[in-house]
């Protein structure tokens, strides 16, 4: 179970640096340290097991159905990778607090720092592949935090959206490739995946799984032609360089090359794709580093050369070239994020870090230059350091392979590029250190405090250590790594030690040298010869075309979505009816053969009413008042078709709510213009007219086709069980309450959300200019009675009667129509009754709950029953009921779905009473002046009942 | 009775369609009250016509309605009026914020912000 731990330590120990940033900068980085640390001991403690030749496994299913876990496992790589990507931190953790500045957020920093290191940790550990995209994907995003750390720098910004679209963009491509490799490996598990090579080589999909999977992989390990958005990453605080930039992320897709090469590598397209690809990258890179003034561009297109030197490897295919690229994964991570640092502390100490600028620097800041100038010796793979252990590897196994039938190209590049690291290795040590001291800095440059230079020291020991002594410190590392990435292979014959005799690689290493100081000798030659060439400016590219995508994106939306509701409209109604029509002229639309029901009397009454009514509409919409009135009238016609068509519910429901939204928008349109001015434009009628008839017909056309074909329901199931399995016998109420209990509480949480944004909405118009129109529309009484008694006596008569009419819809309508909703809205006219008779003073001041009350009770009491059942060990609203003799009443049924039908219900009468009285309270306002306060026209007794009960005296 | 039912769904569909695209924003509000019928009884439809068959479990009954969409309907009525309520409180909200009730810029006004927008964009390092 530890290995689940080494990643989310540190995901989880994010949050810890930003907690302890008030307590100062050591504070914080010891924390942070600490995380790391114990994330770097409990991989430690599965070290002994790997290296006794076991696999790790841990973790648990996570979404079974999609192919998804949880589960890690360590061999060799992932442990190599996991101990290198927590070691480096440690060190870069302790380094940024010397580096980082007192104006710096450390606290924010080190977060993102550490969820990168999580993510990182995750991508190696993963055994599931959908895992391990998920960390892909967040390293991406905690790369894109941490190169724009220094937001207030444009090139920070931009630097870290081109990573973030160059990787990002590679993530998407790797997703579609490892879900296809999942597919077909029949397994998403690496540990299985590893041994299907196989299957998945033989595959026909093979070809575009490479592909997805080399897109993913080039872009993060910016291989050519991807390889722009590195340089652009250095805006970045140097201590993310080192890290991500050079020791790690960029190595993830070559640690995922290493990962899948038992299920890809071997192949001729595996070959013909990658070496090229490692090999031009390799020379592009070293070639642009050659060139470049700026010391952490140097570094950085170097590490896009020796990352291309580290994919070309593992294109070989051979067991002898893996092994290679193992030992120089390991070498070039620590000489690399060795001279990161150390260029950090130049620019640091010296003010700059332009290579025009800085010489001399050996005898201001000597510890710097010694441990700058071995790593950029073990860069230059030059005796005795480990960058030349590794780079003679590189040259042997170059030998053995040949592109496009020619033997001499792989070695003759691999050559040429280690000549020209030699060049920009040497250039960059002596640029910057040798030289007489110079007194232009901008700074005066010192050598830095121990926290800044011990990382580097650390690093540079090993370069020494693993160049001496290779076959003892590195040996078993390579090894094991080596056997995790060549799988069941048996590990080919090698040496690590720094005399072979005389092989071809030692002369190829000796040509390297000596042409690579020529080649620094001849500098200025080459630079005027380079600038003479035309070359591709890789940043003016990337802006041109994510310009030109946002430009389109733009010109688009303004054509699409213009600021006008009807256009608008207009656009999508016009899109449906193409599609439509699209579907109806390619697929055949025969009438159904399913008998039809006779046509009688009164459905004709009904149907000539309904098109009388909305006729009138269409014609009269200008006469608001009509509209409204005619709406109703077509509602009532909907209702009467429910009762028809055998759905009592519906017709119930459809009733009630007729009569509260025709109550809404009277209210409503009591403050809105009442007519519209006349519309001129008949044009616009006509094709607006025109819209609407075609879709009518599409939408008749479609109801008649499915009315008049046979179908088959799964509705079955629910007659058959709702009696025995939901102790109703109102079908329909059951499958709300019980069958589909979570889509319903969906609906009453949608509800209240209306309610509430109503009530948001209408609240704030109480102040501003909308309270100030409010009260300019106060009108003269157009009554003479604002509260007439005989509707206030009556509607509080009825009060107590609605309730019980309501409790008796409520109780009935498990096995009867009826139910919460129905029961809710029931009660909530009741109460808007008082508010229309009474005024909204007096109503809001007798109510004892307010909506947001009543609202909230009901999603939480429909919450909690369905809670309840997880108490049974039941699924999410599983119901129960039961019969129970109660003495004189008999036997009454209970279920758990009435409990949560309580809870519907009082949904409903809140949102309803929410949205209403909300409304009342804006007439209020506007109403005649002066505003009656309390029973305008009738005088209460003192301490009056609650609304309803005793009859009012006329004041 | 197909016919009618298929009809009357076109019908409303049509009035709502028509009145969405009006200027003002009550003819916009009853247009989605229209519209709302026109797809309750759409939904309702997709359980086909019948007639005397309630969704009530009885002993002896020849058949029942397709419960299923019935419950669909259902809510879908209850949301309707919550949508309803909304829209009618934003169109109330945003006239007494501006004093109109319109739902369209001209189009001119309306190419001329997005104009002013891709500038300050651009001006924007």
């Amino acid at each position: 179970m530890n290995l689940i731990l080494v990643p989310l330590i540190p995901l989880f120990g994010a949050l810890l640096p930003p907690l302890f940033a008030r307590s100062g900068r050591d504070t914080t980085m010891l924390v942070t340290l600490a995380v790391t640390l114990s994330s770097l001991a409990l991989l430690l403690l599965d070290a002994p097991a790997v290296y006794r030749g076991e696999t790790v496994l841990a973790g648990t299913a996570w979404v079974p159905e999609i192919g998804l876990s949880f589960r890690f496992f360590a061999d060799g790589l992932g442990l190599f990778f996991a101990t290198m990507i927590l070691a480096i931190g440690a060190l870069i953790i302790v380094y940024a607090r010397y580096y980082l500045s007192r104006q710096d957020s450390i606290g924010r920093f080190y977060a993102y720092l550490l969820l990168f290191q999580g993510a990182m940790v995750g991508i190696v550990l993963s055994d599931n592949i959908i895992l391990m995209l998920i960390f892909w994907e967040l390293t991406s995003l905690s790369s894109f935090l941490l190169i724009g750390f220094w937001g207030h720098a444009a090139a920070g910004r931009q630097g870290a959206r081109m990573a973030l679209v160059v990787t990002g963009g590679g993530g998407l491509l790797l997703t579609a490739g490892m879900l296809l490799l999942g597919h077909v490996g029949g397994s998403y598990e690496l540990s299985v995946l590893l041994t299907k090579g196989d299957v998945i080589k033989a595959s026909p999909l093979y070809p575009l799984i490479l592909a997805l999977v080399l897109a993913g992989a080039f872009t993060k390990s910016a291989q050519f032609p991807f390889h722009f958005w590195l340089p652009h990453a250095m805006a970045a605080p140097t201590p993310v360089s080192a890290y991500l930039h050079s020791a790690t992320m960029v190595k993830a897709g070559v640690f995922l090359l290493a990962r899948l090469w038992p299920v890809l590598a071997g192949t001729d397209l595996w070959f013909s794709i990658v070496v090229p690809v490692g090999l031009v990258t390799m020379l592009v890179g070293a070639w642009i580093a050659l060139f470049k003034d700026d010391l952490k561009a140097i570094l950085a297109y170097s590490t896009v050369s020796h990352l291309g030197l580290m994919v070309m490897l593992l294109g070989l295919g051979t067991p002898y070239a893996a092994v290679a690229c193992v030992f120089h994964i390991l070498n070039h991570a620590t000489f690399k994020a060795a001279l990161f640092m150390a260029a950090g502390i130049v620019d640091h100490e010296a003010g700059t870090r332009d290579i025009r600028r800085l010489g001399g620097l050996a005898k201001l800041m000597p510890v710097t230059a010694v441990l700058a100038g071995i790593a950029s010796a073990s860069m230059a793979g030059l005796p005795p350091l480990n960058g030349f252990l590794s780079k003679e590897m590189m040259l042997e196994a170059s030998v053995s392979g040949s592109l496009a039938g020619l033997g001499w190209l792989i070695p003759v590049g691999a050559t040429l590029a280690a000549l020209v690291s030699v060049a920009y290795s040497v250039r960059l040590a002596v640029g910057t250190f040798a030289g007489p001291a110079r007194h232009d800095y901008p700074h005066h440059p010192h050598d830095p405090g121990i926290g800044m230079w011990l990382p580097v020291a650390l690093l540079v020991v090993l370069v020494v250590a693993i160049g001496l002594l290779p076959a003892l410190i590195a040996g078993p590392i390579v090894a094991r790594t080596a056997q995790a990435v060549i799988g069941a292979a048996p590990l080919p014959y090698y040496s690590l030690s720094l005399w072979h005799g005389f092989t071809p690689a030692l002369f190829m290493s000796i040509a390297a040298v000596i042409g690579g100081v020529l080649a620094f000798q001849g500098h200025g030659g080459l630079a005027r010869l380079r600038s003479a060439w035309p070359r591709p400016e890789a940043k003016a590219m990337f802006e041109a075309v994510i310009t030109a995508a946002v430009a389109a994106a733009r010109w688009f939306t303004l054509r699409a979505n213009v600021e006008s509701l009807p256009r608008s409209i207009a656009i999508i109604a016009v899109s449906v009816l193409v599609i439509g029509l699209w579907a109806f002229t390619h697929f055949p639309h025969a009438v159904g053969t399913r008998a039809m029901l006779p046509v009688h009397v009164v459905a004709l009454v009904a149907w000539g009413a309904l098109i009388a009514a909305a006729g009138v509409v269409v014609i009269q919409h200008g006469n608001r008042l009509l509209t409204l009135v005619l709406t109703s009238v077509v509602g009532l016609i909907v209702s009467l078709a429910f009762i028809q068509f055998s759905a009592p519910d519906l017709a119930l429901t459809q009733i009630s709510v007729e009569v509260v939204s025709t109550i809404l928008l009277l209210l409503a349109l009591n403050l809105l213009p009442k007519t519209a001015p006349a519309e001129p434009q008949t044009a616009r009628k006509v094709r607006d007219g025109a819209i609407a008839v075609a879709a009518g017909l599409g939408v008749a056309a479609l109801a008649f086709a499915i009315l008049t074909r046979d179908f088959s329901t799964i509705s079955d199931y629910h007659i058959a069980q709702s009696k025995p399995g939901g102790g109703g016998t109102n079908i329909v109420n059951v499958i709300l309450v019980d069958f589909r209990a979570f889509d319903t509480y969906g609906e009453i949480i949608v509800l209240g959300i209306a309610a509430l944004a109503i009530f948001a909405l209408l609240d704030t118009a109480l102040r501003g200019p909308a309270a100030r129109r409010l009260d300019s529309m106060r009108q003269g009484l157009e009554s003479a009675e604002a509260h007439p008694l005989i509707l206030v006596v009556a509607t509080r008569a009825m009060l107590p009667l609605v309730f019980t009419v309501g409790v008796f819809i409520f109780l009935r309508g498990h096995n009867q129509p009826g139910g919460g909703f129905i029961a809710g809205l029931v009660v909530a006219i009741a109460y808007i009754m008082q508010y229309m008779a009474s005024g909204y003073a007096w109503s809001h001041q007798r109510a004892r709950f307010d909506g947001h009350t009543l609202v909230g009770a009901g999603v939480i009491i429909a919450g909690l029953t369905g809670l309840g059942s997880f108490v049974f060990g039941r699924p999410f609203l599983t119901s129960s009921f039961g019969y129970f003799d109660i003495p004189l009443i008999g036997q009454i049924e209970l279920a758990t779905a009435m409990a949560f039908d309580t809870g519907v219900f009082l949904a409903v009468v809140g949102t309803v009473l929410l949205a209403l009285a909300q409304i009342s309270r804006i007439e209020a306002r506007a109403e005649r002046s002066p505003v009656p306060d309390g029973p305008s026209d009738i005088r209460l007794p003192q301490a009056a009942p609650q609304a309803g009960g005793s009859l009012p005296r006329e004041g | 009775m197909e016919v009618l039912v298929a009809s009357a769904i076109g019908l409303l569909t049509a009035v709502g369609v028509y009145l969405v695209l009006r200027r003002q924003t009550f003819p916009v509000v009853i247009g989605t009250v229209f519209l709302s019928y026109g797809v309750n009884l759409f939904l309702f439809a997709t359980g086909r016509l019948a007639v005397n068959q309630p969704p009530i479990y009885a002993a002896g009954a020849a058949g029942y309605a397709d419960p299923l969409p019935q419950a669909l309907v259902l809510t879908a009525i209850v949301i309707s009026f919550g949508m309803t309520a909304l829209v009618v409180v934003l169109a109330l909200r945003s006239f007494l914020e501006t004093g109109s009730d319109s739902v369209e810029d001209s189009p001119a006004a309306a190419d001329e912000t997005a104009a002013a927008q891709v500038t300050t964009d651009q001006a924007r390092p």
